[in-house]
């Protein structure tokens, strides 16, 4: 029967692998930049990432130490000792002394030079080389060899970039726009929440669609005249125009449409009931509003303040016209572009700075996901 | 740091508290003003209609205000400015636009916005339907929800850091750090820089989106899956249908609905990408797209509010249907109330 298909052991067989492998390709990215800002900043060039259990493997080059090191044994001139000299020991397997060649040789046997002299090389880096004739000049002969070494974690980029390279100093900038970015339009959003939904007066309906209107107006649209605005008011007074203060009401006017519609439309759906038999009791809309308006609003409060939180957070926008440069008010999303562009090469920076400012994000998602997804449905659903 | 955890501190108290006294002193005052309590009778009904009459505004006064100062009056203004010189000066008609239609940038931001919308909501809304259908289907489906969900906290630029090591290119015969270029290498192919082929690298942006965007689409498909009826289901079932007609027959036309609010949902947030293409590539190699070359003529040279304005207008035309859209919906929903 064909309608047995969707059920059969082959069906459900081929969904559980269909969802694995998009968890798969959705996890993956994430997790790359996870394990290399904990890699060893070497390793990260070294090896890609999902070799990181595995020793990494590199070629490198050395040179030997020069003529004046010799000594005479057994009549012949040797130069000996150690390519790794005091530094870290890793293991060698090949070596080469020709750039064109440089594993020629494995680890431990014996490379015959051009003139007659001979090179061992052992895995452990110790060397001898050896010639009939006296070695001259003062700079030792050139040596390219592969090395292993075995995989190294560590958390020394994430004290390289929180306390070297600005990042702990924007967590805080960001932390100083974020919280009262997403405190203020709560607070002003709920009260004009709850005046469209249950208090009468002319113009609401209007004030309702021009509120729906401006949900989907683009935030491009307001950048130029603001910017302009604040110069002018920055000026007039002489203050300087980017200050937290102007980036927390630039946050709560771009969130205030959809806190204000998220919110009406959840506090509509309260029962009339409870609102009129307070009334009746002698309470004013302030007591309503305060004592059971408030506290019944809470799921949804909650999921605007995770959706508001979210934003401005990983804003860079508005953060990047609002907000200064300098250190003491760059914001991470920001830092994290200027590092981009200033150590484009370095991933152990990059990666360890993209960590840690997805890490705030993440964990408030995890922990309040229901939240969050209540809010994306009331929100979409009805509106968009 | 420790003076700036304290002055940052300060400030939220003071800013959250400032909000917090407004209401609360204004709707006192109300009361002073129009006292209902310890009057007579009729002097109490009187101050309770004027109360009436004054504390909606009072409530909605702030939202008011700054909904004003922040959109209502910028978009004005910016529609003014779109028809003035770089300074915001001089009216030159419709120069701006004239500039951008023969603009070789403009062009190639338009060109490339549209193929991101053409791909971008379409791939969401069918990869979150698809995972949305397969996860319900699963005892681990929300585990796996949930991870595909993980990409949607997750900020553009760190998105962007993130698919850039992916696409990260050593020269051929390296050691490939990035997983792409490894894949590619390891299968004996040559590795590219993906970001900076001709047209192609645009699809290597977009999928930057749809990786952060198909979990938004799955968790709202997914929830509209579960209100199609299961009779209708269980009676496609017993009439013999496969489940490929299930699917395309019986649960889609029951959530085309949905389905519309997701694609335009994401339709307004393509129309406004900008970190993307700002920290991947700034728009070079013919990846310019509209909302990144506003921003570039903000601050190019001084600025030119002129032509950043007339492109900040080109989005909110395209914007502007589903406004109108949205609006009709919501007063029939209100109508029908």
């Amino acid at each position: 029967m064909a309608a047995s298909t969707g059920k059969s052991f082959a069906g459900r067989f081929g969904a559980h692998i269909a969802v694995l492998v998009f968890v798969v390709i959705w996890t993956i990215p994430t997790l790359g930049i996870l394990v290399s800002s904990l890699r060893d900043k070497d390793q990260i060039v070294a090896s890609g990432w999902w070799n990181s259990f595995a020793s990494s493997s590199q070629s490198e080059a050395g040179r030997l130490p020069a003529a004046s090191a010799q000594t005479q044994k057994d009549g012949k001139y040797v130069i000996e000792g150690n390519i790794f000299g005091d530094g870290p020991k890793r293991d060698i397997s090949a070596f080469g002394v020709k750039s064109s060649a440089p594993t020629q040789y494995k680890a431990g046997t014996v490379a015959e030079l051009n003139d007659g002299a001979t090179l061992q090389m052992n895995a452990d880096g110790t060397f001898v080389l050896s010639s009939a004739k006296a070695f001259e000049g003062d700079r030792g002969q050139r040596v390219y060899y592969a090395s292993s070494a075995p995989p190294k974690f560590t958390t020394d980029n994430y004290d390289a970039v929180l306390f070297s390279e600005g990042i702990g100093r924007s967590f805080m900038n960001s932390l100083t726009v974020t919280i009262p970015a997403t405190i203020i339009p709560i607070l002003i959003a709920a009260f004009a929440a709850y005046a469209l939904a249950w208090m009468r007066f002319p113009g609401r309906a209007l004030l309702i669609a021009v509120i729906i209107g401006l949900l989907v107006v683009p935030l491009q649209m307001s950048l130029i005249p603001l910017l302009k605005l604040y110069n002018g008011v920055g000026t007039f007074f002489g203050v300087p125009s980017k200050t937290y203060l102007g980036i927390w009401l630039a946050h709560t006017g771009f969130g205030l449409p959809f806190a204000i519609y998220l919110l009406r439309s959840y506090i509509a759906g309260l029962p009339r009931e409870i609102m009129e038999s307070a009334r009746i009791d002698g309470a004013s809309d302030f007591e309503i509003f305060v004592k059971i308006v408030l506290p019944l609003s809470f799921p949804v409060l909650a999921s605007f303040a995770i959706f508001q939180f979210l934003w401005v957070w990983n804003d860079l926008l508005v953060a990047m016209v609002f907000l200064g440069t300098a250190p003491d008010q760059i914001v991470l999303t920001a830092k994290l572009n200027a590092l981009l562009g200033s150590r484009g090469g370095n991933w152990e920076i990059l990666t360890t700075s993209a960590f840690i400012t997805i890490i705030v994000p993440l964990i408030v998602f995890f922990s309040l996901q229901r939240y969050f997804v209540r809010g994306l449905l009331a929100g979409s659903v009805k509106g968009g | 740091m420790a003076t700036q955890i304290f002055s940052a501190i300060f400030v939220i108290i003071i800013g959250v508290g400032g909000c917090v006294a407004y209401f609360w002193g204004a709707n006192k005052l109300l009361d002073l003003v129009f006292p209902s309590r310890g009057v007579s009778g009729a002097a109490a009904v009187d101050n309770l209609r004027r109360q009436g009459l004054v504390r909606p505004w009072l409530f909605v006064g702030p939202a008011m205000i700054i909904l004003t100062i922040y959109l209502i009056y910028p978009v004005i203004e910016t529609l003014r400015l779109s028809f003035l010189d770089r300074g915001g000066e001089n009216f030159v008609g419709l120069a701006n636009y004239e500039w951008a239609l023969g603009d070789h940038d403009f062009r190639n931001s338009i060109l490339n916005n549209v193929l991101w919308l053409a791909v971008v909501p379409a791939a969401c809304t069918f990869l979150g339907l698809i995972i949305a259908v397969l996860t319900d289907k699963i005892w681990w489906g929300t585990i796996a929800k949930s991870l595909i969900f993980l990409p949607l906290a997750i900020s553009f630029v760190g998105a962007s850091v993130i698919w850039k090591f992916i696409y990260e290119y050593r020269g051929e015969g390296q050691v490939q750090i990035g997983l792409l270029n490894a894949i590619i290498q390891y299968f004996g192919g040559q590795p590219q820089v993906w970001i900076s082929l001709p047209f192609w690298n645009n699809f290597f942006l977009m999928i930057i989106l749809v990786w952060i965007q198909t979990g938004f689409a799955m968790v709202i498909l997914s929830s509209a899956l579960r209100g199609i009826p299961e009779e209708t289901l269980e009676a496609a079932v017993i009439d013999g249908a496969n489940p490929f007609q299930i699917f395309w027959k019986i649960m889609v036309p029951q959530i085309w609905g949905t389905i519309a609010v997701v694609w335009t949902t994401i339709t307004i947030l393509v129309l406004k990408v900008f970190d993307i293409v700002l920290t991947m590539t700034n728009g070079q190699w013919n990846s310019q797209v509209l909302a990144n070359l506003m921003f570039d003529w903000m601050f190019r040279g001084g600025g030119d509010f002129g032509r950043g304005a007339t492109i900040a207008i080109i989005i909110m035309i395209a914007v502007i249907p589903i406004m109108v859209w949205n609006i009709r919906q919501a007063n029939k929903e209100t109508g029908g109330h």
